[in-house]
């Protein structure tokens, strides 16, 4: 009889794990390399530069508005990818659970990876399973790793910014992280919001298609829109001004936000991107992202000056200016 | 949960209007204090000051519920999360305070049974799950967060959770501001008074105040235009040499206020002298839990002695609160106090003066 729930078992190298591997992981995420099961797999790649990264995705909880830890852990590191201005290729996935994680939930969460997987049109080529004993994890971690080819030509990095070059951002801001605050314990909004995982790889081979010469591609997602221009600035060494007036928050999120005192600008983002721009391609690339289905709002947010290097200022609605700070420790809700 | 009202209160041509009538009518050099830590994070966020004329400096008073608890107090709530049968609950600006030797995000570290919750009901829900221990809130902030502490200590009794205690440490706003005014070092010309706190109170808690010390007074809201406008009344006021109360805060306030959160503040808590960190003892000040609810006072129900200790060297937070000093006079200032090492009050809660100016007015990098 196939259980109902994770069992120490299911990690152990033997028949339980087998059957996991073969009856749930290789149906589908279904490529030859994979299903080869070999210790690692083996691949022919376009020729020039690769990019390679990874991310572990532990969030809680595991599923929430608008996706869950599967498409998410997918998703994160096409979009890691993608920023470096690659195509990602393969994908590695690590997954680590804990004993008495139901069943049912592992099997939704793969195939919301496969799914994301065929979405993003990226192979998962190589994994592991591991079961780690109850309280030693809190229900499932996921590592994903990636490769992706670069094309040649393409020089994306945070410290290219320059005097002049637009800053645009791809839709809304503070989506992902107001969701998964609102999904946890003692926080019971009933406001229609969700995460905005997404994958953003054709969004910017859209980009690159139209100007190979994008300065700077960052995906704002820890720490948020704030914490990513503070970064790109600093290695820079050159002034960010955006405007609070073209900076797109969806009003149920700015309503959560302003009620516990959060700023929206340190919020994370799961599926969108800040890209910086010589002014003359500025609004061909806006065209772009525009075009893709998940950068219809796409603003130009402002812009990058020879003044105040290393720091970001926001104008605010009435015409004010105010420096936009990095982050510092965890964003508390106010009491009063 | 939209939101849409709140454009109408950022719109720029009537900021533009509302600036220009403030630099055509202030001429001599004033200072002017904002009584509420939401106030002065929405000065900072909306970049008020870059906007108003040389003139005007904006100072902050003691605002912040959590700046001005005392180190004391904070000493007590990390013995009550050090106790086995208790489970700490608190809104999350308390975690980083420090005590004398920790604070409670330290306590939760090191595995105290601490948890952060959005409303005191969550707390009281938290006891009826939890019967085997004792459910402890703290009760920390002004007129404004005192009545929903009332109103769940109420609801504990109804429900018959026994196990849900109040740690009461709130504060009372106008002796704070009366306090300010008396004092003989006060140097501000004029007040913006907290437009949430006098929801509750209504503005006739601040009429007797006005009459006795002759300052000029505005109760104000909390979206730019909000502040603005408070902001035009107080500098037209001073310029003509008058000082009233003036409500700039109509759509919400009231001279009476809410009557129904008043009766149950009365119902639950009584008036005691209460110590404000930099300011130290100010009379009726505080409000405890009363003798008639002694059951579900925490104070009453463990022993929370805890030994004096003296409140931390060279920090400026008392002078900073009373409008003294600006937090860049501060010696610790961005040098050993940062809101990721915070050392006086004013820099740990995100509404605190300190750590508004660090964040908004270039602290790193600066």
């Amino acid at each position: 009889m196939k259980p109902d729930t994770i069992l120490l078992d299911h990690g152990s190298g033997g028949k339980a794990a087998h059957r996991l591997t073969t009856d749930l992981l290789l149906p589908v995420f279904d490529n030859p390399m994979l299903n080869a099961l070999n210790d690692g797999a083996v691949f022919h790649l376009p020729g020039g530069r690769l990019a390679f990264s990874t991310d572990t995705y532990v969030v809680d909880p595991p599923f929430f508005p608008g996706g869950c830890i599967g498409d998410l852990a997918v998703n994160g590191t096409v979009n890691d990818l993608a920023m470096c201005g690659a195509r990602p290729l393969f994908l590695s996935v690590g997954l680590i659970l804990e004993e008495g994680l139901p069943m049912a939930d592992l099997e939704r969460i793969v195939r919301e990876m496969g799914r994301a997987a065929r979405a993003a049109g990226v192979q998962v080529v190589t994994g592991d399973t591991k079961v780690v004993p109850r309280g030693a994890a809190d229900r499932i971690f996921i590592n994903t790793s990636g490769v992706g080819a670069v094309p040649a030509g393409v020089a994306i990095d945070s410290s290219r910014a320059r005097p002049g070059d637009r800053i645009i951002l791809s839709g809304t801001i503070a989506d992902h992280g107001i969701t998964i605050l609102t999904q946890r314990e003692g926080l019971a909004f009933q406001a229609a919001i969700k995460s905005d995982t997404a994958p953003l790889n054709a969004m910017v081979a859209g980009m690159l298609a139209v100007e190979t010469d994008i300065h700077v591609l960052r995906d704002p997602t820890r720490g948020g829109v704030g914490t990513a221009l503070n970064e790109i600035a600093e290695k820079s060494a050159v002034g960010i001004r955006i405007h609070e007036d073209r900076i797109p928050v969806r009003p149920e999120v700015e309503g959560i936000c302003e009620l516990l005192g959060f700023d929206p600008l340190y919020i994370a983002n799961e599926g969108k991107l800040l890209a910086f721009v010589a002014p003359a391609e500025a609004e061909a690339v806006l065209a772009a992202v525009r075009r893709d289905p998940y950068g219809h709002e796409a603003r130009i947010i402002g812009e990058v000056t020879a003044d105040h290097p290393g720091r970001v200022v926001l104008e605010t609605r009435i015409g004010g200016s105010r420096i936009v700070g990095m982050l510092t420790g965890e964003q508390l809700p106010r009491i009063c | 949960m939209p939101v849409k009202h709140i454009e109408e209160y950022r719109d720029r041509e009537i900021a533009r209007r509302l600036i220009a009538q403030i630099h055509a009518a202030s001429r001599k050099p004033i200072r002017l204090m904002e009584v509420c830590g939401t106030h002065t994070m929405s000065i900072f966020r909306s970049g008020l000051r870059s906007l108003l004329p040389e003139t005007i400096t904006l100072v902050s008073g003691p605002g912040c519920p959590v700046c001005v608890t005392a180190q004391r107090e904070i000493d007590q709530f990390v013995a009550l999360a050090r106790r086995e049968d208790v489970i700490l609950t608190t809104f999350g600006d308390l975690l980083r305070v420090p005590g004398s030797g920790s604070s409670l995000q330290q306590e939760r570290a090191a595995g105290c049974d601490v948890r952060v919750v959005y409303s005191p009901l969550d707390a009281l829900a938290l006891a009826a799950r939890n019967r085997g221990k004792k459910v402890v809130f703290l009760g920390v902030g002004f007129e404004t967060t005192a009545p929903t502490v009332a109103a769940a200590l109420l609801s504990a009794r109804a429900q018959g959770v026994s196990n849900f205690l109040v740690f009461a440490a709130h504060k009372r706003t106008p002796p704070a501001v009366a306090a300010l005014m008396a004092a003989p070092d006060l140097r501000v010309d004029g007040f913006l008074l907290p437009g949430h706190v006098c929801l509750v109170t209504g503005t006739r808690a601040f009429q007797p105040l006005v009459d006795r010390y002759r300052i000029p007074c505005v109760v104000g809201g909390f979206e730019p235009l909000d502040l603005l406008g408070a902001l035009a009344r107080l500098v037209a006021q001073i310029e003509a040499g008058a000082a009233v109360l003036e409500n700039a805060y109509e759509r919400a306030v009231t001279a009476g206020g809410n009557a129904k959160a008043q009766a149950v503040m009365e119902a639950v808590f009584a008036t005691v002298d209460a110590e404000w960190r930099g300011l130290g003892v100010i009379p009726e000040s505080g409000l405890k839990i009363a003798e008639a609810h002694r059951a579900l006072d925490a104070e009453a129900c463990f022993d929370l002695s805890v030994p004096d200790v003296p409140e931390p060297r060279g920090c400026a937070c008392g002078q900073v609160l009373k409008g003294l000093k600006i937090p860049t006079d501060c010696a610790l200032y961005q040098k050993t106090c940062t809101p990721m090492h915070p050392v006086g009050p004013c820099m740990v809660s995100s509404e605190g003066t300190c750590a508004a100016y660090y964040r908004y007015h270039g602290g790193e990098g600066a």
